[in-house]
């Protein structure tokens, strides 16, 4: 008689839903999934090494490229904690443009998940009206650091600068005339504070135009509800965070729990689900980025009421002005300094966690009292919801894992380091 | 019309071939002939419709789509790119896996396409103007639109490789559930309309737009519209393909010619379906505005035979329907391969057999104005 075994199926590293580069290695009877192994480190490219080889301020950079639709907040993780074992506090206004920015990227990483989560399940057209949303976003970014996606805006001690009183605007050329330009440039005629003001009146709209496609539509339910649900017990077992820690009904929110820079002084709510299945998620998600939304009203209006430094006027950690440099020698010697040796931070260790969009990111870092740390570690959300890819798919279809690696937001910059 | 190019063609081929055959020689000239003029025009439709998709679906999604190929130097709003993309396919290689059936990889795209193409030949383009005026017409629509999921199973099953196979899988448990939904929304068409005929089913429906089968048969006419949609394997049903699952299903090993086949067959099957949605359920040829205006304005010059039925408005409607298919593709998620089966078994055939008792029910006792 012959002998009955069970499909192995690689799925991934080449294969449109991996996310990148994730392996899976599926065994299934029939369409049905019996265990699924996941396979990391096809991205491990030693950031955590890296980091401790070289002066603090220089990986600030590598951070960046960890989760690479969520920048801002992998810096902000890194940044916080040489600020905890230097003892330094940035000026308020910078804690303002920080927490911002940790909102805009939090609705940039959302419209990512969502468009990917939407493309994998089918609902092609989400994809891009999600980076439609993400492009203006994109653009604060580039007004405030000069790049797109991989800022280094947050220093230690505060940010690498002001927000700018002009926003970039559009030039006609071949493919646009004047008149089209003219009209793109609509809302970029003021500053950037006016432009994301701007971005806040349109964009809980688009998430009403988001909902419409989805939230009620009978297909995306039958393909969300009840799949992959994770029982509280287990959420908190598995070492989730974040939203789908929440989606699971934690009400578990670093931003509340432990508040760091100027949250405590904001105004919003912790969506929680009740089911913690995918759809709940979803649902967690999407109400996440109505929250960040109201959050960045909130430091809009903050800002343009009070001016003031951004950055602290400590010329050991922060270089100073560049006209300074010219006829100061002691802002010389701090530049020479500072560009080559770096900074000597104090012997110790420290733990800093923001909550990242994708849930909670962890910098470890010990240091030797050198200019660079001694260990640096990184705890990446997505690689403890990675972790538990085989209890979350047992037992359901292959379309499903790729509901699961969705629902999961895996960025693979962050769960190989 | 055709009478003067069978005289002509008897006067030439009579010099050439013997007496005995010129008769039979004069009439498979002929339909050759009549094949061309409807294959061409297909294929034409079937690489524009490409670009269509590319289009309409881009603006959906606020792009703008293919602008850039044009000719002569002119960008003619990419109009140029099916012709760019055929050229570019026909020049490829077509790789076949060292573990695969060579035979069956070869013959799986011909069995996808041939079906597709055969079935034009009894669809009534306007009145009288049919390549094979058959009496079981409908019958051999649904036999060879049946046959076009041999080629998805083969396929999958030539390529020896796992993604493909699920696809072939998928699309072999597909094609059970909704064959018998379609075939039963078929069944109504034909207890309505007394015939299988097609230009007799289209002949059936003449009167005004509340007599065509959109009104009575209208279960029939989504069930079957849906499972056009299934059995084309379009999006909402793209199990068989799942890009973001099995990659591409059961043409992931295809290149070259070979997958284009498949790209073609799937697109002439789109038109085919949409062609018989027009025929069976929205009256074909015929005009909206007939049983509307008064019969003195069909007799107008040119607005008349505008107004009039004819192959205009068989184009119309089968562009309403391709759009639709395009609409869907833009909007839907995919469902799920379990999930289609149950809609096709626990939704559709039971309303289509209620359905059937209603409309035989409406039939024996001569409801006017469908049924007398």
């Amino acid at each position: 008689m012959p002998e009955i075994r069970n499909m192995t199926m690689n799925f991934g590293p080449q294969h449109p839903a991996a996310h990148g580069v994730l392996r899976l290695v599926l065994e299934m009877d029939g369409e049905v999934i019996e265990r699924a192994d996941p396979h990391i480190g096809l991205l491990h490219r030693a950031t955590e090494k890296l980091a401790e080889s070289k002066p603090y301020n220089q990986s600030i950079g590598y951070m960046d490229r960890l989760d690479y639709v969520s920048e801002m907040a992998n810096e902000h993780a890194y940044v916080l904690a040489i600020e905890r074992l230097l003892g330094i506090t940035p000026p308020i206004r910078a804690q303002y443009i920080r927490v911002m920015f940790d909102e805009i990227t939090r609705i940039l990483n959302h419209l990512m998940w969502l468009g990917a989560h939407g493309l994998d399940i089918g609902a092609m057209t989400m994809f891009l009206y999600c980076f439609r949303e993400r492009e203006d976003l994109m653009d604060c970014y580039e007004a405030v650091s000069g790049t797109r996606m991989h800022a280094t805006y947050y220093r230690p001690g505060g940010v690498y600068r002001d927000l700018p009183d002009s926003m970039p605007k559009y030039e006609p050329s071949k493919w646009h005339s004047a008149k089209e330009v003219e009209k793109m440039n609509e809302n970029r005629r003021g500053s950037l504070l006016d432009f994301i003001e701007d971005f806040t009146r349109r964009f809980p709209e688009r998430i009403d135009e988001y909902e419409t496609l989805l939230t009620d539509n009978r297909i995306w339910k039958q393909r969300t509800v009840g799949i992959a649900s994770v029982s509280p017990e287990r959420a908190l077992q598995l070492g989730f965070s974040g939203p789908m820690l929440r989606g699971s009904g934690i009400e578990w929110d670093l931003r509340k729990k432990q508040p760091y820079e100027v949250y405590d002084r904001i105004d919003f709510d912790i969506p929680v689900g009740s089911n913690g299945d995918c759809y709940d998620r979803y649902l967690v998600r999407i109400e996440e980025m109505r929250q960040s939304n109201r959050i960045i009203k909130q430091c809009v209006d903050w800002l343009r009421n009070n001016p003031g430094p951004v950055i602290i006027d400590d010329h050991k950690l922060v270089p100073p002005r560049r006209e300074e440099m010219k006829d100061d020698m002691e802002s010389l010697i701090h530049h020479f300094k500072l560009f080559t040796e770096g900074y000597c931070v104090p012997e110790g260790e420290i733990y800093a966690a923001v909550e990242h969009p994708k849930g909670e990111f962890g910098v470890y870092m010990i240091s030797d009292g050198a200019n660079k740390p001694y260990r640096v570690k990184i705890r990446a959300a997505g690689f403890a919801h990675l972790a538990a890819m085989d209890e979350m798919v047992r037992g359901h279809m292959l379309a499903d894992v790729v509901a699961v690696i969705g629902t999961q937001d895996i960025v693979f910059g962050e769960v190989d380091r | 019309m055709l009478e003067m190019i069978r005289q002509m063609l008897n006067a030439t081929v009579g010099q050439i071939v013997p007496a005995a055959w010129q008769a039979q020689t004069v009439e498979v000239m002929l339909i050759v002939m009549q094949i061309t003029i409807i294959l061409t025009p297909l294929m034409l439709c079937v690489a524009y419709m490409v670009y269509a998709e590319r289009k309409v679906i881009g603006s959906i999604q606020g792009r703008i789509g293919p602008n850039r190929v044009g000719a002569f130097g002119y960008r003619l709003a990419g109009l140029g790119q099916p012709i760019a993309d055929a050229l570019k396919l026909i020049l490829k290689e077509i790789i076949i896996p060292t573990g695969s059936n060579k035979f069956l990889f070869v013959i799986a795209p011909i069995l996808s396409m041939a079906p597709a193409v055969a079935a034009w030949a009894v669809i009534p383009f306007a009145a009288d103007t049919v390549l094979a005026d058959i009496n079981a017409g409908l019958l051999y629509v649904l036999a060879l639109t049946s046959l076009a999921v041999y080629g998805v199973i083969i396929a999958g099953w030539a390529s020896n490789s796992k993604y493909a196979f699920l696809g072939a899988m998928r699309s072999a448990a597909q094609i059970v559930a909704y064959e018998i939904a379609m075939g039963f929304a078929l069944v109504g068409v034909v207890v309505a309309a007394g015939s299988l005929n097609l230009g007799q089913i289209i002949n059936a429906q003449s009167g005004s737009l509340l007599h065509w089968y959109w009104l009575p048969l209208l279960p029939f006419f989504v069930v079957y519209f849906i499972s056009g949609v299934a059995e084309t394997n379009r999006a909402p049903f793209d199990v068989a393909e799942g890009e973001s699952e099995i990659v591409a299903g059961f043409h992931v090993e295809y290149s070259g010619m070979a997958f284009s086949l498949f790209f073609l067959a799937e697109y002439a099957n789109i038109i085919l379906i949409s062609v018989l949605s027009a025929v069976l359920f929205l009256g074909g040829w015929l005009s909206p505005f007939e049983g509307v205006l008064p019969k003195s304005a069909f007799t107008l010059p040119v607005i008349g035979s505008v107004l009039g039925g004819g192959i205009h408005w068989l184009l119309l409607k089968t562009s309403l329907f391709i759009f639709v298919f395009l609409w869907l593709r833009a909007t839907f998620p995919r469902y799920r391969y379990d999930q289609i089966m149950r809609l096709g078994w626990k939704v559709f055939i039971p309303i289509t057999l209620v359905w059937l008792v209603v409309i035989a029910t409406l039939a024996k006792l001569q409801i006017t104005p469908w049924f007398n």
